[in-house]
């Protein structure tokens, strides 16, 4: 029989939840894994992502760090070396500016220096992105930037299902992984299965279907990709929509099937539109047969070259909104009105 | 009443094997470095090298105590502390010549040289950047009830770096189990640490982060040992960190492009008359434990082991080409 289990079927947790409930899982299974990062204990983390873990773990295995983000990263990478699995909470991603060095040039090149003769299976979680009125320095979405590291690994969930999938399949992985959750998407809502489950890394989904333009889109994107391509049905325009999930490494199959599929690419992302994933997923395209199948340009939709902007409305017209990339669509049909 | 131990302290602690086995192991660093330099002059080794010939004391008298269990942490001048951890010769010098058998199969060099099942976690090409992880590494011993200490080795131009003091603070809150050993050889490059350096001794530091800190005579074998022996039993008590000082200096140039001119002639001689090697070995013979056929021996078992070390990597295979992503990711 295959009934649907009731329970599973009306599980639905928050992004926030569902993370916190991947670190209690894998806190439950496997006692090197440890909890570092600032303000994550009694505070819960800026964003309450790490809520009651420490009265459930205690101080040893939830430790608050000072703001040291370059050390704590480094210790981090130094206990992932030794035997340990931390997971480092930076407490925006805009910070891990601090701790470049620990995440480039040691962490992401330590197994190849030294000849795949050491492993450093670190998580590094960076609540990311804008849209909170926190300006330059805390809206930064700057996932790009680990895509240009070998070694590294870079995540960007846009469902609470992913979210705990992508955790624990990072810390499934004997390498350092980086994860990029959206600050928005924090308190949204969604299925998310019981146990232990892995969201494959570097898989990316077809979050829609359609025939007549894909749009690859990540994090809280894939979201305003899918609301945008539901306004251009009654346009006549079938958009699909794919989650890229993955940054590095990136789903080159999955992208280019749909593109020869549709004849049209657009890419949407927050970082600053220039030198960003829309370049990567272009010239990925363009270098490979799919380009053959082009009926028009491709179109790249990221922020605005500038830094992310205080007040309200400069912060939203800095950044794709949903219709914004129904406008992008409609240029591929040479539709703009 | 018995008569007081005049013998300096390394003396009246190790056995006489250990010892011998110290000064072996400083001659073998000392011919090591002078094959690499060798080798290099004669073009089989390309890049660069950091020599520390004349510092061979303080990375030896800092490894006696410890275990393949306890770790190291290393610095772009750490060819002596992987000796004095016990690394293979043949397999440094492979490195340095870039073959398949090298400690990092080609892909590291010298500045990455490291053994993590015997602990050695690996020189570092950017300064200050072994500090915060040598505080994971005992963060990982105290989380995993293990009794393993990490030494972590670093240069008096990393005192500067902002990682020395986040490293330095988190290790003493959490009262981890790490020795911090500052091998002060007076220049950052050329910059010197009087300079470059707002306190006179770099383990005055130490009282910012309230644990031990001490500056000895880095080219006295027995007084780096007396101090790094405190500090390490300190860390296994579960007392927290140390910073233990060892002023000492390179004999060579900062790398291979130096030509000294921050220095003066008079200054290096003045140095090598501080040779730490026949300081300790002239102890040794003083006090009985060694002859002068013993030492020469020694010494001549060095210079065997070293050509043979660079014989071992002229005749490895060199990596496969084809192999240049390999060990990106885990296989």
């Amino acid at each position: 029989m295959n009934a649907i289990n009731p329970e599973t079927a009306l599980r639905t947790m928050s992004y926030a939840e569902a993370i916190r409930e991947a670190m209690a899982l894998a806190m439950e299974a496997d006692p090197a894994v440890v909890l570092m990062g600032e303000d994550i204990g009694v505070y819960g983390g800026a964003f309450q992502v790490t809520l009651d873990l420490i009265e459930r773990f205690g101080p040893d295995r939830v430790m608050d760090t000072p703001i040291s983000e370059l050390g704590g990263a480094g210790v981090a990478v130094g206990a992932a070396l030794t035997g340990l699995k931390p997971i480092y909470e930076f407490q925006f991603s805009d910070f891990a500016m601090l701790a470049m060095e620990q995440i480039v040039n040691q962490a992401a090149k330590l197994r190849y220096m030294l000849g795949g003769e050491a492993a450093v299976p670190v998580v590094f979680r960076l609540p990311s992105g804008s849209g909170t009125g926190a300006a330059a320095q805390h809206s930064q979405s700057i996932e790009a930037w680990f895509g240009h590291v070998p070694g590294l690994k870079v995540l960007q969930p846009s469902t609470p299902e992913d979210a705990k999938g992508m955790l624990l399949a990072a810390l499934a992985d004997p390498d350092p992984v980086m994860i990029f959750e959206h600050k928005l998407l924090y308190k949204t809502r969604g299925h998310v299965p019981a146990g232990r489950y892995l969201t494959p890394i570097g898989k990316a989904l077809v979050r829609r279907t359609g025939t007549d333009l894909t749009i690859v889109a990540g994090s809280i994107m894939v979201h305003r990709a899918l609301e945008a391509a539901e306004t251009l049905v009654a346009e006549g325009i079938s958009a699909e929509v794919i989650d890229l999930r993955s940054i590095r490494p990136i789903d080159h199959a999955t992208i280019l099937a749909s593109v020869r599929k549709t004849g049209r690419l657009m890419v949407v992302y927050e970082g600053v539109k220039a030198f960003g994933v829309g370049a990567e997923i272009s010239a990925l395209v363009a270098e490979s047969d799919a380009f053959d199948y082009l009926d028009a340009p491709i179109l790249r939709l990221g922020a605005a070259d500038a830094p992310v902007p205080y007040n309200p409305d400069l912060e939203r017209a800095a950044v794709p909104q949903v219709d914004t990339i129904a406008a992008g669509a409609r240029r591929l049909f040479r539709r703009e009105v | 009443m018995a008569k007081a131990d005049n013998r300096p302290f390394a003396l009246r602690t190790y056995a006489p094997e250990k010892l011998r086995e110290a000064l072996r192991r400083m001659y073998l660093i000392r011919r090591f470095e002078e094959g690499a330099e060798d080798c290099y002059m004669r073009g089989l080794i390309h890049g660069t090298m950091h020599l520390s010939i004349g510092q061979e004391a303080s990375a030896m008298a800092s490894c006696m105590e410890l275990t393949d269990a306890d770790k190291i942490t290393s610095t772009h001048r750490g060819h002596g502390h992987c000796i004095a951890k016990g690394a293979n010769v043949g397999r440094m010098f492979a490195e340095f010549f870039g073959k398949e058998t090298g400690y990092c199969h080609g892909r590291g060099g010298s500045m990455h040289i490291a053994d993590v099942k015997t602990g050695n976690l690996g020189a570092n090409g950017i300064v200050g950047g072994g500090l915060p992880i040598a505080v994971g590494a005992a963060l990982s011993a105290k989380r995993l009830g293990k009794p393993d200490v990490t030494v972590c080795f670093f240069g008096d131009g990393a005192n500067n770096e902002g990682a020395f003091h986040e490293a330095l603070n988190m290790a003493a809150i959490w009262k981890l189990p790490v020795v911090f050993v500052c091998e002060n050889n007076r220049y950052g490059m050329s910059t010197p640490a009087s300079y470059a350096t707002a306190v006179p001794n770099i383990s005055d530091r130490a009282a910012a982060y309230a644990m031990p800190g001490i500056t000895v005579d880095g080219n006295d074998f027995s007084a780096v040992a007396e101090a790094v022996h405190h500090a390490i039993r300190r860390a296994r008590n579960g007392e927290g960190p140390s910073l233990v000082e060892n002023l000492t200096y390179r004999w060579r140039g900062h790398s291979k492009s130096d030509r000294n001119r921050y220095r003066t002639k008079e200054e290096i001689e003045e140095w090598m008359a501080r040779d730490p090697i026949a300081r300790f070995q002239a102890d040794l013979i003083a006090h009985g434990i060694l002859d002068q056929a013993g030492a020469d021996a020694i010494a001549a078992e060095a210079v065997a082991a070293v050509a043979a070390g660079v014989e071992f990597a002229k005749a490895s295979p060199a990596p496969d080409i084809s192999e240049v992503t390999r060990y990106v990711h885990a296989e």
